[in-house]
């Protein structure tokens, strides 16, 4: 590898730390009562309301239909995920030390098996949320259910809720690709 | 078949333009002064906002009614003087202090002149003051939340009328004594025969110092003549440092005024050189006197529970020992208003007795101070010569000339109460240019920003003293009523009316983009710092102290938090601390227990209120929620067990199961 590949590599590392700063995910909601919106911004270690006091509206809302409230401090991947960025950062930069092209691939590959995995693990979060409904709650719709979309709009009751990858997300992509892209271009060369 | 239309509509033609020249004639009393793009003029479309908030005092109701301009319509009432059951201002334990005085409790205001904050000679939407005039008060109400802030009392003033007016950075509020009283050199009100008026009745105007966060003190009182003080405003500009009130009764006439106060040809307005005064206290001059007044204010700091606090001197100028600091301008006739124009070179004033309106120039009243061009003094204070101070008379301005505002672009807009109209006049040439009718006899008037350098001369409002004919009649009382005038074109045209609360006097109006970003939605439950909140339902509990009972109680959206309540024994002084427990926008809950005395709360998002109950006999009694504020408001109550006196039932509260 070259240099100049080499630093491509680490920057494709450093770029992660931009992880810690902003959200990754976001959901908003809107409804007849809430004109302005209320929503809700993953982060790689918590959940918080876009304005400071949404979640604890968004969780008073919820008790209405039996959903359990969410409380970023019981969630075990908010814990976990901090470290699985700090990994990728570090062995980033020990690829980019090494200068092994085929690393690269390594770490390409393990950060999008945890990208795959933290896409179903938000997947089955939002659908236990969704589902797993407080039998005595006051607001029962028969055949309702309140999983959140993957990603892209869902009207729930009067609430049209929209879920969309934020700038995180991209920091991600915008990381895998420089990798990509370095590894790509010191194919033709003898490390 | 096309031509038989064409005929048909030629027919119509001439129809509608005689049943158009019919309909006309009928309207007699002229009121066809409106037209038909009046409506669209006035139109908010559902789910916009009005342009402007319009503050109108509530007169003998005590209150600020708040309205949105164009529309006419009430937005909100802030309770100021007087107790409001509505949300428990003046009854909850947080606000029942505000309405403390000298005299004690006094729960009923007669409000009269609200004024806006400025800075720079604008309005800056930070607060508005009002004064009240029996109990002499002035209020400051905080923009930011629509709430009474702090009240002080006026001593040595009996009857607050020429208040509450703000100089241009809102370094003072102004207030003036309506009534003379016969004042001691300790400055008691004393036990003598009224008629002594002549030797023994002196009135006062008073200097109000505002704070950066808006505490207001009295910093000083000058003594004055024993004549009726009756409104007054700053100087800006040029006038800056100087401030004007009017005063009738320079016959110092104490019965039947009507006639007696009527007889000099001319009465004062007082020109006050508060700058001048305010650097006399600076250097200790006049005198600490006995002044006792009480102050309330919402302290913050604790939860925002009103305290008082009683400030017994007051500092007395006297303009006969300090020189410079008052001097009468001679005004016909009996003068009510007083008003200086946006460039601050001219005084107005409105002789309700006058057949002129007579416009002073600063510029010459500085120069016959300084040439002393006297034509004698009242109670050692120079009185200039009318002549020599005079900038023009506006001739034929109606019966009963009584307020001016202006329009920023060289027009003054005078009410003329007995003519019932408002005439529009040219400031530097003194001509009548325009003239509207209104429904019927209008005291104030107001423009948006039309006392402070910067006005929208966009709309005016009257400020009508009579109303009949123009809505529903509901008895022999009814709401007095505003009317809505354009003034932006040449002529005065009448958009709309909308009937208003109590008796309005004066009213204010500013921007509404100017507030709203001021605006606060719900208050921080990590901010609250009431000595008896419960930011969480873990925190909720009940503790006796004697027969005193402390209820930490919260309330979410949609219970309350505890529900039932046991251990409560008749003779018991139980104070329910409601926290609302709620961080969102416009989502109050309210608490009332049957056979409370004294009122029901209305508790903001993040706040804390007291209410206090008294059970008087046994058994179970519900309280509930008032405001309604889910799907599931009708659930939202609980009760509270009352045993007999001598009973040993312990405590028993909870939530659910």
């Amino acid at each position: 590898m070259k240099t100049s590949h080499k630093i491509w590599m680490a920057f494709a590392a450093l770029l992660l730390i931009g992880i810690y700063l902003v959200p990754i995910w976001s959901i908003g909601m809107e409804a007849p009562q809430y004109p302005e919106g209320i929503g809700m911004n993953i982060m790689v270690d918590n959940i918080e309301g876009k304005e400071p006091q949404d979640l604890k509206n968004i969780n008073g809302l919820n008790h209405y239909i039996g959903m359990k409230p969410i409380e970023p401090a019981s969630i075990p991947e908010l814990k976990i995920m901090p470290y699985i960025f700090g990994f990728l950062i570090i062995s980033g930069l020990v690829i980019a030390g090494t200068g092994k092209r085929t690393l690269i691939l390594f770490w390409l590959g393990i950060f999008i098996l945890v990208s795959i995995a933290g896409l179903v693990d938000f997947y089955l979060w939002g659908y236990d949320y969704g589902h797993n409904l407080n039998p005595d709650a006051p607001i029962k719709v028969p055949g309702m259910t309140y999983q959140p979309p993957l990603i892209g709009s869902k009207q729930l009751l009067n609430i049209n809720a929209t879920s969309l990858p934020h700038i995180g997300f991209y920091i991600s992509l915008v990381s895998m690709s420089i990798a990509g892209l370095a590894w790509w271009k010191s194919k033709d060369q003898k490390s | 078949m096309k031509k038989q239309m064409y005929s048909h509509r030629f027919w119509m033609l001439p129809a509608v333009v005689l049943i158009s020249i019919t309909l006309f004639g009928c309207n007699g009393n002229g009121n066809f002064s409106s037209n038909s793009d009046a409506a669209q003029k006035v139109y908010v479309a559902p789910g916009e906002l009005d342009e402007f908030y319009g503050f109108m005092s509530g007169g003998y109701n005590g209150q600020l009614g708040v309205y949105g301009l164009p529309s006419g319509r009430h937005i909100f009432t802030i309770p100021v003087f007087s107790q409001a059951p509505v949300n428990g201002y003046g009854y909850s334990e947080e606000s029942k202090a505000m309405l403390n005085t000298t005299h004690g409790f006094v729960p009923w205001g007669d409000s009269h002149h609200p004024e806006l904050s400025q800075t720079n000679g604008e309005t800056d939407g930070r607060w508005i003051f009002i004064n009240e005039n029996n109990t002499p008060r002035v209020a400051r109400i905080g923009l930011d939340e629509f709430k009474t802030q702090e009240i002080i009392e006026i001593p040595n003033s009996a009857g607050n009328h020429a208040s509450a007016f703000v100089t241009p950075n809102t370094e003072y509020v102004s207030a003036a004594t309506r009534f003379s009283i016969p004042m001691d050199e300790d400055m008691n009100n004393m036990d003598v025969s009224i008629d002594s008026y002549k030797d023994t009745f002196r009135g006062t105007l008073s200097f109000i110092k505002v704070s950066e966060e808006g505490k207001m003190n009295i910093d000083f009182q000058i003594l004055m003549p024993g004549f009726d003080y009756d409104l007054s405003h700053s100087g800006k500009g040029p006038s800056d440092g100087w401030a004007f009130f009017t005063s009738y009764n320079s016959e110092m006439a104490h019965s039947l005024l009507e006639i007696n106060a009527s007889k000099n040809d001319k009465d004062f307005i007082a020109a006050i050189n508060w700058r001048k005064a305010a650097e006399y206290v600076k250097e200790g001059k006049g005198k600490m006197m006995p002044g006792k007044h009480v102050r309330n204010y919402i302290d913050h700091e604790e939860g925002g529970i009103a305290k008082s606090e009683t400030i017994n001197e007051v500092r007395i100028l006297d303009p006969r020992e300090l020189e410079g600091i008052v001097y009468f301008l001679p005004t016909p006739k009996s003068p009510h208003g007083v008003d200086v124009d946006p460039t601050g070179q001219y005084i107005i004033a409105g002789g309700k007795l006058s057949t002129v309106i007579p416009v002073h120039s600063f510029a010459k009243m500085i120069e016959a101070i300084e040439n002393e061009d006297f034509e004698g003094e009242v109670m050692g204070i120079p009185v200039l010569k009318y002549d020599s101070i005079l900038h023009g008379e506006v001739e034929d301005p109606g019966l009963g000339p009584l307020h001016t505002e202006f329009d920023g672009k060289g027009y003054a807009y005078t009410t003329a109460f007995i003519s019932s109209e408002i005439v529009k006049w040219d400031i530097e040439n003194t001509q009548v240019v325009d003239r509207i009718d209104t429904y019927y006899s209008p005291g104030h008037l107001m423009i948006p920003g039309g006392d402070s350098q910067k006005p929208d001369g966009k709309y005016l409002v009257a400020l009508n003293k009579i109303t009949k004919d123009r809505y529903l009649p509901t008895g022999p009382e009814m709401f007095h009523s505003a009317q809505l005038i354009d003034i932006s074109g040449d002529k005065m045209q009448l958009l709309l009316d909308f009937p208003t609360e109590g008796e309005p006097h004066y009213a204010q109006g500013i921007a509404a983009e100017k507030v709203i970003k001021n605006q606060k939605r719900f208050y921080k439950l990590e901010e609250n710092t009431h000595p008896f909140r419960a930011t969480s339902e873990a925190q909720t509990k009940i503790e006796r102290n004697g027969n005193e009972v402390h209820v930490y109680m919260t309330t979410i959206r949609s219970h309350f938090a505890p529900d039932n309540i046991e251990g409560i024994k008749v003779g018991d002084k139980v104070y329910f601390h409601v926290t609302n427990l709620e961080q969102d926008w416009d989502v109050p809950h309210g608490f009332a227990i049957k056979g409370a005395n004294n009122a029901e709360l209305l508790i903001m998002p993040g706040e804390t209120l007291t209410l206090t109950w008294e059970p008087k006999e046994t058994g179970v009694f519900p309280f509930y929620c008032t405001d309604f504020c889910s799907a599931l408001h009708q659930e939202m109550q609980g009760y509270v067990r009352v045993s007999p006196e001598n009973s040993d039932i312990d405590f028993k509260y909870g939530t659910g199961q």
